[in-house]
């Protein structure tokens, strides 16, 4: 090699040029690749939608059944009124719960699922059945596991207290133990389990050993804190201070666009 | 220009005679992270063969450029580059399984087996032969990880690429899942393995004794 590959001059032009040509590169690719996963965000989360509701079957057209089968609005969890100005198709739940201006800062004392902030407005999906009827809702729900936020879709038939599934979409909880939150067979026996008492207050419960009754399901074992997350969490969304209200709501028929 | 011989050297010795993970113990890191499922480890293969050969070609197209006081930054721009357009395709192509490996796809910019060819291969040497070492040493990295991949999801899953192959005790089958398999350590014992089989039959691979 020689000593011109040195000099001050030639190192900064071979970085200079080094920098331009990689920028455009990146560059490039993102801008040229962003529509692309934009449409796979959506379409994944479209996904996680109509899984929780129980319909998504393998090789069905997702984008045509979630317009047909999905009806999302976002509503105020201030007011529990659909807010107008919003477009389901535009909002993202948890960039609503980061953005200051759409959520509050929880008390430590009511922050039972380890969430920080709640956002004041959330997204709500209603199922229709084939002829158009709502015959049930998804519901985000998030909470703090083992090792970091329990991101998940509740789906309730339309009493409003039933379940009918739950879908765990993004966690972090050890493979094979807490992991097991993803696993269809205990998800599946969420199905079916009520998550009100009769006097109106959250009587679900994940317990070890033995689950009995409509109120219960098993813990998952050898996983205690991802098992109280959740329990944390389900507790929390389906408070007074959450959902409770809206469900009561949807309960009537009475959710409204005013 | 190479003869075929050479050519085929460079390609098929860092499979098994000159392996990076078994031989150089480089890259051990993501091995262990992504490889509880075929499908995962897979595609991070298919990643890291794809950014080490490229890598390799371009350091060496420019090879007689680079000034020798900023040739680390140099490879390390262009290696980043390549890797943060691989993110970019795997987010646009396969959304899923680039969520499953979230940070390890950027990580492979501090991949050693990257680092490691540019530097002792592709800065003395043609581009054509640096490609085909890039492609070769990927191949040697993959082999090794399917390998562990393989024997993690088949033990510890009891299933292949997410199909289920032994049917587990939990859903009524026979198989009790090894539920260590599933933690990055396990990658450990079972490369350990893969070094210890394949010295005994290269032996010359083992370090004379002190």
């Amino acid at each position: 090699m020689s000593n011109k590959n040195e000099s001050l001059g030639k190192t900064i032009g071979v970085v200079l040029a080094l920098c331009l040509v990689c920028s455009i590169l990146v560059a490039g690719s993102a801008v040229a690749l962003k529509p692309m996963q934009e449409k796979n965000a959506a379409l994944a989360m479209q996904r996680h939608i109509l899984n929780a509701a129980g319909i998504l079957e393998a090789g069905m057209d997702i984008p045509s059944v979630y317009d047909e089968r999905i009806k999302a609005h976002v509503v105020s969890l201030e007011d529990y009124q659909v807010v107008q100005d919003k477009d389901p198709k535009d909002f993202d739940n948890r960039k609503a719960a980061g953005d200051p201006e759409t959520s509050t800062k929880l008390d430590k004392s009511e922050d039972i699922a380890g969430l920080g902030t709640m956002e004041t407005m959330t997204e709500v999906y209603l199922v229709m059945d084939e002829s158009g009827n709502r015959n049930g809702a998804v519901l985000h729900i998030r909470g703090q596991g083992l090792w970091g936020t329990m991101y998940g879709l509740i789906s309730l038939e339309d009493d409003m207290s039933t379940v009918r599934g739950v879908h765990f979409y993004e966690h972090s909880e050890t493979p094979g133990l807490g992991g097991e939150i993803t696993n269809p067979s205990w998800v599946k026996t969420w199905e079916g389990k009520e998550l009100y008492g009769d006097d109106g207050k959250v009587k679900f419960d994940l317990v070890k050993g033995g689950a009995s009754g409509e109120h219960e399901v098993d813990a998952l074992s050898g996983a205690t804190l991802t098992s109280n997350g959740v329990d944390a969490l389900i507790d929390f969304w389906m408070s007074d201070k959450a959902y409770g209200p809206l469900l009561d709501k949807l309960r009537k028929g009475e959710l409204t666009n005013g | 220009m190479a003869s075929a011989k050479e050519m085929k050297s460079v390609l098929f010795g860092p499979i098994f005679a000159n392996n990076p993970i078994a031989l150089q113990i480089l890259g051990i890191c993501s091995a262990l992270a992504v490889t509880s499922k075929m499908s995962n480890t897979l595609v991070m293969c298919i990643a890291l063969t794809a950014v080490v050969a490229a890598s390799n070609f371009f350091i060496s197209i420019i090879r007689n450029h680079i000034p020798s006081s900023v040739r680390i930054i140099v490879q390390m721009t262009i290696i980043a580059s390549l890797v943060i357009v691989v993110d970019q395709v795997l987010r646009a192509y396969a959304y899923e399984i680039s969520r499953e490996l979230s940070v390890f796809v950027g990580l492979i910019i501090t991949n050693c087996i990257v680092m490691g060819r540019a530097e002792a291969y592709a800065m003395k040497s043609t581009p054509f032969m640096s490609l085909l070492d890039g492609i070769g040493n990927g191949l040697g990295y993959s082999v090794v990880l399917l390998v562990v991949g393989f024997i993690r999801e088949l033990f510890g899953s009891g299933s292949l690429f997410d199909v289920q192959i032994l049917p587990l005790a939990s859903e009524g089958g026979w198989y009790e899942p090894v539920g260590l398999l599933l933690m990055p350590p396990s990658a450990f014992f079972i490369i350990g393995g893969f070094i210890w089989v394949l010295r005994t039959f290269r032996t010359e691979q083992v370090e004379p004794k002190e």
